[in-house]
């Protein structure tokens, strides 16, 4: 009976919002946005505030926003305010699964007995994966990704250690440390950028040609900063789903 | 195709939310109502035969970066945002011995 229900709501969901946006132009088809009539065409022009004479790579110096990467530009330039909101919410969210679980001593043992390859094996691994994670990290405003997926790989890392080696513990006063102190650096870089420019997270080093490893600005720092903290905050999250509740 | 096709995802993940039994299941299934909400933004921004929004030499046709740095944000926040929801079904696992939607439902009413 209760399925039923269910299936009846969801399909007249269904009904009344294909019956209702389909018809207007707020859904531009599979394929075909229109670009022209967006705010998004700013952002890759690099035109929000002033005219350009157009971006071209390895040459523009001076645009609004120094990264290759569009997406990158707009979460960590653009709209950095909102990145800083955003880490904030993760900040939040791990020091809940922390403040519920509570401090523990023990982590959860493995079903079997790892032995030695696996030990020196997912060591070496671990170097791999951290590098990766830190150039993803860093190349943020050239490449696809950025602090966040790095943030992610360094955290996969620690998890790799933890899942192939029985009596490994990382030291989780040294992430929440980092953690802090990385928080902190975004909120100094930000109010930097209000001394000097005006405007609160505004960039104020020199933008580089475009496509370059030392262009953007202050974008791979932050991003460096934010691949650090996300990197902490999901281990220290690790942590705790991998250690037994504390009495 | 219809973009709106999207929110089948959408209605599949509230089916679960409103049958399923088990707590986790219940989590997973927020995931995927937030899965059909992603798929629709990159939808938004998508283009027949475009490049993606990273400058190189002679790029045109540019897809729409800005639904992509907004998702960026969803997936983040929804990722730990499940971790703690997790969390959460532990913690009433130590509490309650069950994450069954009823016992926890019928104990938590009798205290």
């Amino acid at each position: 009976m209760k399925k039923v229900l269910a299936l009846v709501f969801v399909l007249v969901l269904g009904a009344l919002i294909m019956n209702h946006l389909n018809d207007n132009n707020l859904f531009a088809g599979f394929g075909d946005a229109m670009l022209e009539n967006r705010v998004s065409q700013s952002y890759i022009d690099r035109d929000a505030t002033e005219n350009n004479d157009g971006v071209v790579f390895d040459e523009s110096l001076d645009l609004e926003s120094g990264a290759a990467n569009t997406v990158t530009a707009i979460v960590a330039d653009y709209r950095s305010f909102d990145t800083l909101g955003e880490v904030t919410v993760l900040f939040i969210s791990s020091f809940g699964v922390a403040l519920l679980l509570g401090q523990s001593k023990k982590r959860i043992a493995l079903e079997f007995k790892p032995n030695f390859m696996l030990k020196i094996g997912s060591r070496a691994l671990f170097a791999v994966i951290l590098m990766t994670g830190v150039f993803v990290s860093i190349h943020g405003h050239l490449t696809p990704g950025g602090g966040f997926p790095g943030g992610a790989m360094i955290a996969s890392s620690m998890l790799l250690l933890y899942l192939a080696d029985d009596e490994f513990r990382a030291k989780m006063r040294g992430f929440k440390i980092l953690e802090s102190v990385m928080g902190v650096f975004y909120i100094i870089l930000g109010l930097a950028g209000l001394m000097i420019t005006g405007f609160f997270l505004e960039n104020f080093l020199d933008n580089g040609a475009l496509g370059t490893l030392f262009s953007a600005g202050m974008i791979p720092i932050v991003y460096i900063i934010i691949g650090l903290k996300v990197g902490s905050e999901i281990s220290s999250v690790i942590d705790h789903f991998l250690s037994e509740e504390g009495a | 195709m219809n973009p709106l096709l999207t929110f089948l995802v959408v209605l599949i993940g509230l089916y679960g939310l409103s049958t399923s039994k088990n707590i986790i299941k219940s989590v997973f299934c927020v995931t995927i109502t937030e899965a059909g909400v992603i798929l629709l933004f990159l939808n938004l921004g998508n283009l027949e035969g475009g490049s993606i929004p990273i400058f190189a030499e002679g790029l045109v046709n540019i897809v729409d970066p800005l639904p992509q740095a907004l998702m960026i944000t969803t997936i983040v926040i929804g990722s730990t945002v499940t971790a703690l929801a997790l969390m959460l079904c532990i913690k009433i696992f130590h509490h309650y011995g069950s994450v069954e939607w009823d016992v926890v439902l019928r104990d938590g009413g009798e205290e």
